[in-house]
């Protein structure tokens, strides 16, 4: 590959349709993930992003189409310490220490004691290492499951609302830190329910009852619906979605 | 499949125990306690000590490893955890390896309280050595590892998988022995029990009790309990997905 072209996108969903009890829940899906970017999946809750995020994990049954990760089928065994999943509620042990929890999972992915403290210090949790997790705040545990998933340093990280509840500096600095993640080529994908986060995506993905609505970034889907904060042209285009029905 | 992760597996669920100190103190001292009960009411009789008492050493890990299993995995399936390794370079033998030597460990610290409480000090007398007697409680451990693993597919909750021990344990107890003489059964029950794995235990553990020698009767016996337990890990790790619905 020439040193400019384009880097392939990380992530790429074609034509995906999942059913779920019954329900379809994603309706013939596509999208790309850019390589080095925050992509954000905002949508209402029950619209299908943790659906779509478990999709391209692989721990979704998928009905047809296909999802692609770093151009492997998603799921696959080489991807699995390539890419690392923090769900939506804190996937921990509650009856072992943060240190444990981190240390466990660094070692799953082949990591050392240097790179679980690195995590925990990571996510601000370097004060409460030894705590039991069952004894940790709804914040405090969502922090934990970041950090474990954080130590294995991977090239896609999908985090399914993970800032939900945090306190706002921590909030700020966990962003800052997904961008630094992105600079230096990481790519994630973050889902959100509030569009008060979508300004801080360098790309967005909008998602209602199933189907993208959008798939742009901030500023172009501004000036796409020609209004000024992003939550007003969410609005727009279900209103333009609803109205072509 | 990685001994490396089954080993960091099975070293976190012993983590998770050992941090519950009070399960720990019961695992390891209720067997020896019941054994002194036993042995206090058959004071007048130590021949019947010596046949019950050897049973029980296999009844108890058997029955305390399904019950901590299926609940350990019943937690596993709904904390999200297992959905998160299943995203990670885990593989499914390497959790259910992980489970095995781990409540297979666990089986035989309390079978060794326990065997030495019951012949050191309650004066327990077989012809055989106490070692065959651990090893016999060992696979049989993990033959009920394996069915609480079976059983944590089925259970929605900690409270169901804890309802299947009347289901599956305890008609194995009455049936293999322990209440009544096999030989002494309606002909239609000692067929059941002869279809039931821990009845094999029980055998091999009576020859331990007759002979001073290994027989290969014993071995026989042993080899059916450890086949029973392969069949039933196998059955159980066929119930993990790596995706679903
Ligand atoms: N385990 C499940 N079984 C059946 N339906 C489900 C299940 N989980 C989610 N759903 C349904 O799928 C739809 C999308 O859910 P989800 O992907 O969790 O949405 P979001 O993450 O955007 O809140 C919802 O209508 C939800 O009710
Ligand atoms: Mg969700």
């Amino acid at each position: 590959m020439p040193p400019d072209a384009p880097a392939p996108p990380a992530v790429t969903v074609e034509r995906l349709v999942v059913e779920r009890g019954g329900r379809t829940v994603l309706r013939d899906v596509s999208a790309a993930v850019p390589t080095g970017s925050v992509t954000g999946l905002l949508g209402p809750s029950g619209s299908g992003k943790t659906t779509l995020i478990r999709s391209i994990v692989g721990t979704q049954k998928v009905k047809s189409g296909t999802v692609t990760v770093l151009g492997e089928p998603a799921g696959s065994k080489r991807l699995r310490s390539r890419v690392a999943y923090v769900t939506q509620d804190a996937s921990i042990y509650p009856d072992l220490s943060v240190k444990s929890n981190v240390a466990y999972f660094a070692s799953l992915y082949g990591r050392d004691r240097r790179d679980a403290a690195a995590a925990i210090e990571a996510v601000g949790m370097h004060d409460h290492a030894e705590r039991l997790a069952a004894n940790l705040s709804g914040g405090q545990k969502t922090r934990t499951s970041l950090a474990c998933a954080l130590v294995c340093d991977p090239e896609v990280l999908v985090l399914d609302e993970p800032t939900v509840g945090l306190d706002p500096v921590i909030r700020e600095e966990l962003w800052a830190q997904f961008h630094g993640l992105a600079s230096t080529g990481r790519t994630l994908l973050v889902s959100s329910h509030v569009m008060d986060e979508a300004d801080r995506c360098d790309r967005l993905l909008l998602v209602r009852e199933g189907r993208f609505i959008a798939d742009d970034t901030p500023a172009g889907l501004r000036s796409a619906t020609g209004t000024e904060d992003l939550e007003s042209a969410f609005l727009h285009l279900i209103r333009a979605q609803d109205g072509s029905r | 499949m990685s001994p490396r992760i089954t080993l960091i597996t099975a070293g976190r669920i012993l983590r998770q125990l050992l941090n519950d100190r009070r399960t720990v103190a019961l695992i390891l001292a209720v067997p020896a306690l019941i054994m002194a009960l036993i042995s206090a009411i058959m004071e007048d009789s130590p021949e019947m000590f010596d046949r019950v008492g050897l049973i029980l050493l296999g009844v108890f890990p058997f029955t305390i490893m399904f019950l901590l299993t299926s609940i350990t995995m019943q937690r596993e399936r709904t904390a999200g955890t297992l959905e998160r390794l299943m995203t990670t370079p885990t593989a499914k033998m390497d959790l259910v390896g992980g489970y095995a030597i781990a409540f297979g460990t666990c089986a035989a610290a309390q079978t060794g309280v326990a065997a030495a409480v019951a012949y050191l000090w309650l004066g327990l007398d077989t012809a055989g050595s106490a070692w065959a007697v651990l090893l016999i409680a060992i696979a049989t451990s993990v033959f009920g590892m394996a069915l609480g693993l079976l059983v944590s597919a089925f259970a929605a909750t900690e409270f169901q998988a804890v309802q299947f021990m009347p289901v599956l344990i305890i008609p194995q107890i009455f049936l293999c022995g322990l209440i009544w003489p096999r030989e002494e059964m309606a002909g239609w029950l000692q067929g059941v029990s002869d279809a039931l794995p821990l009845t094999y235990a029980v055998k091999a553990l009576q020859q331990v009790q007759a002979s001073s020698d290994l027989t290969a009767e014993m071995w026989g016996d042993l080899g059916i309990v450890a086949g029973a337990a392969v069949v039933a890990t196998v059955l159980g790790a066929a119930t993990l997905r790596r995706r679903t619905g």
